[in-house]
């Protein structure tokens, strides 16, 4: 698992029980904004259905280059949020391979399975195989 | 002691108008001895963000489910939740959360089979509050424990087990709150939750489909006019008010919202919520399954 990825996971684990959603909904308030480009052309955006909510992803993959992750989800959608930007913390500057080796059920070992329903997580999941298909694709390109 | 009524002339065309409350009332209340505001959500994060001033918490999934056994949380433990969130036995609840109040009338649904007595929904839920500008804030009150009692669940009144349902087929009237795509069994899971599904789709024979959604306005999420809610669960699908009704959807959350529907805007006396729902029946090895 990436290293950065890996923190992030530490550090849920290792956060009380208690404090582990405000620590989620710190990384729901820390996504970063689209950039214009993607503001300016939404078809160019992934939505991830097994969200709940609407959420919508980009990867921007270049031969030599980090990998960019995107990723677009309302305000009242904190969760949704938090897990987007627990994966662009963790994965955005990657390289397609440190991006295709992160564990599809990375995200059990975070401790949020008691907090949130263990359906609801999948949410996570289904982010993550969005962005690894993507980067597959972008590779062979 | 219970708090007042809410005397808006809207609410009181419905049978039971001491089970909503208006957003403007609940403000002029807010802090009133005796009321206490309970958010319940589909996000679990969304109370974190924001809530009405003095609002506690009451989560679907960690407070009000066993943990283990596919069921509500036992006796003990409701109690010890009560006693948590400030909530004496003779507390107002005043429920509200997002989407139409879909995990609120779950909640107060899981209340009421512990037989708390005064229990209610803000009616739009916590649109209707942030939409109108109301105050929010993200303190998270401090409360001291109460002595809630240690109250047995009945689950004999508003719940329906499988037997139960089964039994019901041919004899009294079921009511399928899906969505359309679900009842028709093209879809295994709610659009949206490819997770949560079944093995077979379709619906349990017999069961008139109304969307639980179609009983709130679709701008601003407050219960419809009782006359269109007539026409809805009266006139289209022919029940009436001595009827023994029950209620299913995939998990038991959203029919909590028809069953609230039901029960209280048009005093159905007999109505029960099958919270074994689609994700039970629609894995149950040979139950009836109609298609259409």
């Amino acid at each position: 698992m990436r290293d950065a990825l890996h923190e992030i996971v530490e550090e849920f684990a290792d956060t009380p029980k208690e404090l582990r959603l405000p620590l989620l909904l710190q990384f729901a308030d820390a996504l970063p904004a689209l950039p214009q480009r993607l503001l300016d052309d939404r078809d160019a955006m992934e939505p991830v259905e097994e969200c709940t909510a609407p959420l919508f992803l980009a990867v921007e993959v270049e031969p030599g280059q980090p990998v960019r992750l995107f990723f677009d989800a309302p305000r009242e959608a904190p969760t949704s949020r938090g897990f987007a930007s627990v994966l662009h913390a963790g994965l955005d500057g990657g390289t397609p391979d440190e991006i295709l080796s992160t564990p599809n059920d990375f995200y059990l070992s975070m401790g949020l399975d008691d907090l949130v329903s263990p359906l609801r997580m999948r949410g996570m999941s289904g982010m993550l195989a969005r962005v690894k298909r993507r980067v597959a694709a972008g590779i062979s390109a | 002691m219970p708090a007042e009524f809410d005397a808006t002339t809207t609410l009181q065309q419905y049978a039971h108008p001491e089970r909503l409350v208006t957003t403007a009332w609940l403000e002029a209340n807010l802090g009133t001895p005796g009321l206490v505001v309970a958010e319940s959500d589909e996000d679990v994060l969304l109370y974190n963000t924001g809530h009405i001033p003095g609002a506690v918490k009451i989560d679907w999934h960690t407070d009000l489910n066993d943990p283990l056994t596919r069921d509500y949380v036992d006796a003990d433990a409701f109690a010890a939740l009560m006693r948590a969130k400030g909530i004496t036995s003779d507390t107002t609840i005043v429920f509200y959360g997002d989407q139409n109040n879909w995990w609120a009338a779950y909640a107060l649904w899981v209340t009421s089979l512990f037989g708390h007595a005064d229990v209610r929904l803000l009616d739009g839920g916590r649109k209707k509050w942030v939409d109108e500008g109301r105050a929010m804030n993200t303190e998270i009150p401090a409360l001291a424990d109460t002595d809630y009692p240690v109250t047995q669940r009945d689950d004999s009144v508003i719940r329906a087990y499988r037997e139960q349902v089964l039994a019901h087929i041919g004899n009294g009237p079921l009511v399928d709150v899906r969505s359309p795509a679900e009842f028709t069994g093209e879809l295994l899971h709610m659009a949206d939750y490819p997770q949560e599904g079944a093995i077979r789709g379709g619906h349990i024979p017999t069961a008139h489909s109304v969307p639980w959604r179609r009983a709130a306005d679709e701008t601003d999420g407050t219960f419809l006019p009782v006359d269109q809610l007539r026409a809805i669960y009266e006139d289209e699908i022919g029940l009436t008010p001595q009827d023994d009704v029950i209620a299913y959807c995939r998990i038991g959350e959203r029919s909590s919202h028809t069953w609230f529907v039901l029960t209280h805007l048009l005093g159905f006396e007999n109505v029960r919520n099958y919270d074994g729902s689609w994700v039970e029946w629609g894995n149950a090895v040979r139950v009836p399954i109609e298609k259409p």
